[in-house]
């Protein structure tokens, strides 16, 4: 870049039709960025982001030799990469555009301040102006990717997934603690609706991933350290104390979850007749379920409240395993009485409402009641209880004998999970799962790139739910694989070599484990591993780094123009 | 092609599904069947549980489908005809005529302020009027304007012609006529989405009859900034502010008596966010939500449910409504339900009353399903090749559905399942591209 060459930078706001239009006078920003240092050109549009308003900056860069963009207009998190995306076509480094929220940041905020509200937008475009000028191209590294993929969890979730990328064309490891596939399902009896033993439906997928030759199955092994980035990790397992190494391009957490154990809640723990709706399966799949005369099914235990250690979201899945358990008790011994104590029944959609409506056909009883007043249970005698609940339906104190309790608990995080998160630096949410990088439209990805999630490790899920997100984890981490190669960040750190004295306060900091120290004690970046937050910069005592697209510069120049200066 | 393949359906889960494959470097033809993409999402204020806005967030998914070198767009188009077989299917495409040339068409809208017929627009739930040409809404993808023949002057009386005279592109073209399209793919996914199912058929809630009944889908549009009110939220009566709201849930679903058996999953939800959005707007105005079971099973959204009763002061009522009446005068209304409390009947004043009604599979799959052999359930979503282990594969192998057709479910569910979905159909290029 040469630094006599006078920048001409073009500023394009955008009405975005009555967002910012409403509120701001558009053409009288438009008038006032023509005014700004180093703008050539100006224009408003009722939507820069429609294919019109791009086509118009396109034509606009050409015809007047635009070196650098401006859409004053809304936010960057959605709108940058289409007008990045716009400069590019146009023959423009990306990085020569900035924007500015005019929307978020002002129209928005200000609705009824309409003169104000134009002021600041004014003052915006030119902070922006102001940074755009000193704007520089940048590149980003392309990296090659490994096609091969490492799927953390043997259950149903993590079988899926790597059966789709096996047939996608791309070799799979599975790492799986236990020494059998499976994982929650080995614990279940029948599956709803197709009424087969889960142990069969297991073994279908069990078959799938041994007869397919691009998956390596490493069981009783757990992931002991993860290095490297999207393309190429470096992973580490544990095989019963046995260390062993692998290579992959992608990572996909099927870690599944845990069942709640709802210590002291309802007697659990005093008495064996009162257990959970997990263990009820496992007596089931044994056969060892002897005749009760009166089960009592408790749901939402330990969920949807966030007292006494319980957990304030629903599990989705506890009403519809509730309701099978109940009907598979009845037909098993037709004399034996079920009733299940509920707040809200969950069964959503289509086939568990169908569901629950045959269940109260084969006169399982449901009784409602309300958080604020949990139904209570005395024992009796050994295996004999009384369970005493306020029916809040017809509004009245019921008194149920059983000699048999089943508590309806919730899935929960796993510790593995806990530890795998902090390895991979990837986040977990406030109900403890993993926490994708967007929660309507990037729902197994993670802001970090090339780690993918799915099934109950990311939110309580059903069996097909979990087989769908698998496949979804499948596509979403066969995308970088097909391509064989990724662009990385730009925006990263520069070490000035000279200014440097090796303190290490960066490399302490640096929550990507981006910084080293080279052979001569001096600190060098990882350009793949940087995820460009700044961090390093700002701590340096000797302000020997500076961060590509946010020099000092840059930044110091836009709060300038801020507080009025050019 | 053996790497190519075919979406059906340009909402939420056919874009999803589209970006997916097209950013593998699969080709990918995306139908729609009206002037633009986006669906259904695209119609809805905010989302739940974020409230993220709907049409802020779509948008550059939109956009990148129509920039992306690898998806071919066909909207206003429909699939008439599947022969062959997985991996090697002919696929027969009718793109209607819009009359207008959409290379040429700037999306400058000259025409649709000069054109001096007005109708509803159906993309505003007909709250609003569009013209007789026009573009469903602002942000639509393309951006290019489509004539109504069944409403345009030329076409019903011969006259007028005031759209070609102003367009300053020259694109408008009366002699367009409908156009086949022959594409050969290796797989088909199916993502058409939901209807709603119209509540006046429901007599004892006066949708209809009663001005200020209106359902959810007319909720979205009337608090959306963009809709017909510019996202104020009056009576359709008399254009006043409602000071009590009632959302009535399970309109036509959960239903025994021969509406929709099946419960629709996300209208608890989206009535919390509702409910949510008239706060917003208007703090003073009271809110109920009258519901069966509050079905709250996503993710984040029984604490939404939670954060809509504590810091919105939204008030939950369970009971499901027996009739509503209206006072003639005022046009304000009664909601006559039991009180399990007290054991009693009651009656709850409202200014509007929101009927969540059942969502339904597109009556457009009896179409498909005879076209691909894809086969419906008993309510016409189409059915999964095991309801357990194939959620998203059909009975048709090389044919996938994703999204609300294959039954109900939420946005971020629409999403994941339409990236499987796309995984199975990039395992069939993948299958393909071996044997050849």
């Amino acid at each position: 870049m040469s630094k006599e060459k006078q920048p001409k930078i073009g500023v394009f706001v955008c009405h975005c039709g009555v967002n910012i239009g409403a509120v701001v006078n558009v053409p009288e920003v438009v008038e006032y960025a023509k005014t700004l240092p180093n703008v050539a050109y100006a224009e408003g549009n009722l939507y820069t982001c429609s294919s019109e308003g791009l086509s118009k900056m396109k034509e606009a860069i050409k015809k007047y030799g635009l070196t650098q963009v401006v859409v004053a207009s809304c936010t960057p998190r959605t709108h940058e990469p289409l007008f990045r995306g716009a400069c590019e076509e146009a023959g423009l480094n990306k990085y020569l555009f900035h924007m500015a929220n005019i929307r978020e940041h002002c129209s928005w905020v200000h609705p009824k301040e309409q003169e104000k509200a134009t002021q600041k937008a004014k003052e915006i475009v030119r902070m922006a102006a102001a940074k755009a000028a000193l704007l520089e191209p940048q590149t980003e590294p392309e990296i090659d990717v490994l096609p091969s993929a490492l799927v953390i969890g043997g259950g149903i979730s993590g079988m899926s997934a790597a059966i789709s990328l096996a047939h996608q064309g791309f070799s799979v490891h599975i790492v799986e603690k236990k020494d059998v596939l499976g994982g929650k399902l080995n614990e279940l009896h029948k599956l709803y609706p197709v009424n087969k033993q889960s142990s069969e439906v297991v073994e279908e997928f069990i078959q799938a991933v041994k007869s397919n030759p691009k998956i390596t199955l490493h069981t009783s092994s757990t992931v002991k350290n993860v290095d490297g980035f999207i393309g190429n990790f470096k992973v580490t397992l544990d095989q019963n104390g046995k260390e062993k190494a692998i290579d992959v391009g992608t990572v996909i957490l099927a870690t599944g979850a845990e069942v709640l154990e709802p210590n002291g809640k309802y007697c659990y723990g005093e008495d064996p007749n009162v257990i959970t709706q997990f263990e009820l399966e496992r007596v089931m799949k044994e056969g060892k379920l002897k005749k009760p005369k009166n089960v009592v099914m408790i749901q939402c235990v330990g969920a949807r409240e966030d007292k006494e250690g319980g957990r304030n979201y629903c599990s989705r899945i506890c009403c519809a395993m509730a309701v099978k358990n109940a009907l598979e008790i009845r037909e098993l011994y037709p004399d034996s009485e079920v009733t299940v104590l509920y707040r809200d029944m969950q069964t959503y959609g289509k086939d568990f409402e169908e569901y629950y409506q045959k269940a109260r056909e084969q006169f399982v009883q449901f009784i409602r009641f309300d958080a604020e007043n949990p139904p209570e249970v005395i024992i009796k005698s050994k295996g004999e209880y009384s369970v005493r609940v306020e029916d809040i339906l017809i509004n009245d104190t019921v008194d149920l004998d059983a000699d048999l309790i089943v508590l309806s608990t919730p899935l929960v995080q796993t510790e593995e999970a806990k530890e795998l998160s902090k390895m991979l630096k990837v986040p977990l949410g406030a109900d403890g799962f993993f926490l994708e990088a967007h929660v309507k439209l990037r729902p197994v990805d993670f802001a970090t790139e090339g780690i993918f999630v799915c099934g109950t490790a990311h939110s309580p899920k059903t069996i097909s739910e979990s087989i769908a997100q698998a496949y979804a984890a499948a596509s979403r981490a066969g995308i970088p694989m097909a391509l064989k190669r990724v662009r990385t960040e730009a925006i990263t750190s520069i070490i000035d070599e000279d200014l440097c004295t090796g303190c290490g306060t960066c490399i302490k900091l640096c929550p990507y484990s981006a910084i080293r120290k080279n052979e001569r004690g001096i600190a060098t970046v990882n350009d793949v591993l940087c995820k460009g937050c700044g961090v390093c910069a700002a701590s340096c005592p000797e302000k020997a780094i500076t961060m590509r697209h946010f020099s000092d510069k840059q930044v110091l120049a836009e709060a300038t123009a801020a507080l009025g200066g050019a | 092609m053996s790497n190519s393949v075919l979406i059906v359906g340009g909402g939420i889960a056919g874009i999803q599904a589209s970006l997916d494959l097209a950013n593998r470097g699969a080709k990918v033809y995306l139908v729609e069947k009206t002037p633009s993409i986006g669906g259904r999402m695209a119609q809805l204020d905010k989302t739940f549980p974020t409230l993220d806005c709907s049409i802020c967030i779509l948008a550059p998914k939109m956009i990148e489908c129509f920039r992306h070198p690898n998806i071919s767009m066909l909207t206003y188009s429909e699939v008439k005809e599947v022969s062959g077989k997985e991996g090697h299917f002919v696929v027969k495409v009718l793109q209607k005529p819009r009359y207008v040339t959409a290379d040429k068409c700037t999306g400058c809208s000259t025409c649709m302020e000069k054109c001096p017929v007005k109708t509803p627009n159906e993309f505003d739930m007909g709250l609003g009027n569009r013209k007789a040409i026009y573009m469903p809404f602002k942000q639509a993808v393309p951006l290019v304007a489509t004539i109504d023949p069944g409403n345009c002057l030329y076409f019903t009386k011969g006259v007028c012609k005031v759209c070609q005279k102003v367009c300053p592109s020259n694109a408008v073209d009366f002699e367009q006529k409908p156009k086949e399209v022959k594409l050969n793919v290796s797989s088909i996914i199916l993502a058409t989405g939901f209807d709603t199912f119209n509540p006046s058929v429901m007599k004892e809630y006066g949708y209809g009859r009663f001005k200020n009944v209106i359902h959810s889908m007319e909720f979205e549009r009337l608090i959306c900034a963009s809709g017909p009110t510019e996202g104020h939220l009056v009576r359709p009566s008399d254009h006043k502010e409602p000071k009590n709201i009632v959302f009535v849930q399970c309109v036509g679903s959960r239903s025994q008596r021969g509406e929709f058996p099946y419960c629709s999953s996300v209208c608890c939800v989206y009535a919390t966010k509702e409910s949510i959005l008239v706060k917003d707007h208007m703090p003073n105005t009271e809110v109920y939500i009258m519901y069966i079971d509050m079905r709250a099973v996503g993710k984040g959204f029984q604490e939404f449910v939670d954060k809509a009763k504590k810091e919105y002061n939204v008030n939950y009522i369970k009971a499901h409504p027996g009739g509503i009446s209206e006072d003639p005068k005022t046009q304000n209304l009664q909601v006559y339900y039991e009180d399990i409390k007290a054991c009693e009947m009651r009656k709850l004043d409202a200014d509007m009353v929101v009927l969540c009604p059942a969502l339904i599979p597109k009556e457009d799959n009896k179409k498909l399903a005879e076209a691909t052999g894809a086969e419906l359930d008993e309510y016409g979503f189409f059915r999964p090749k095991n309801p357990l282990t194939a959620p998203v594969d059909t009975n048709v192998p090389g044919i996938y559905i994703c999204g609300y057709c294959q039954s109900p479910k939420d946005i971020p569910e629409s999403v994941a399942q339409a990236s499987g979905a796309a995984a199975r159909a990039a395992e069939t290029i993948a299958e393909v591209s071996e044997e050849a």
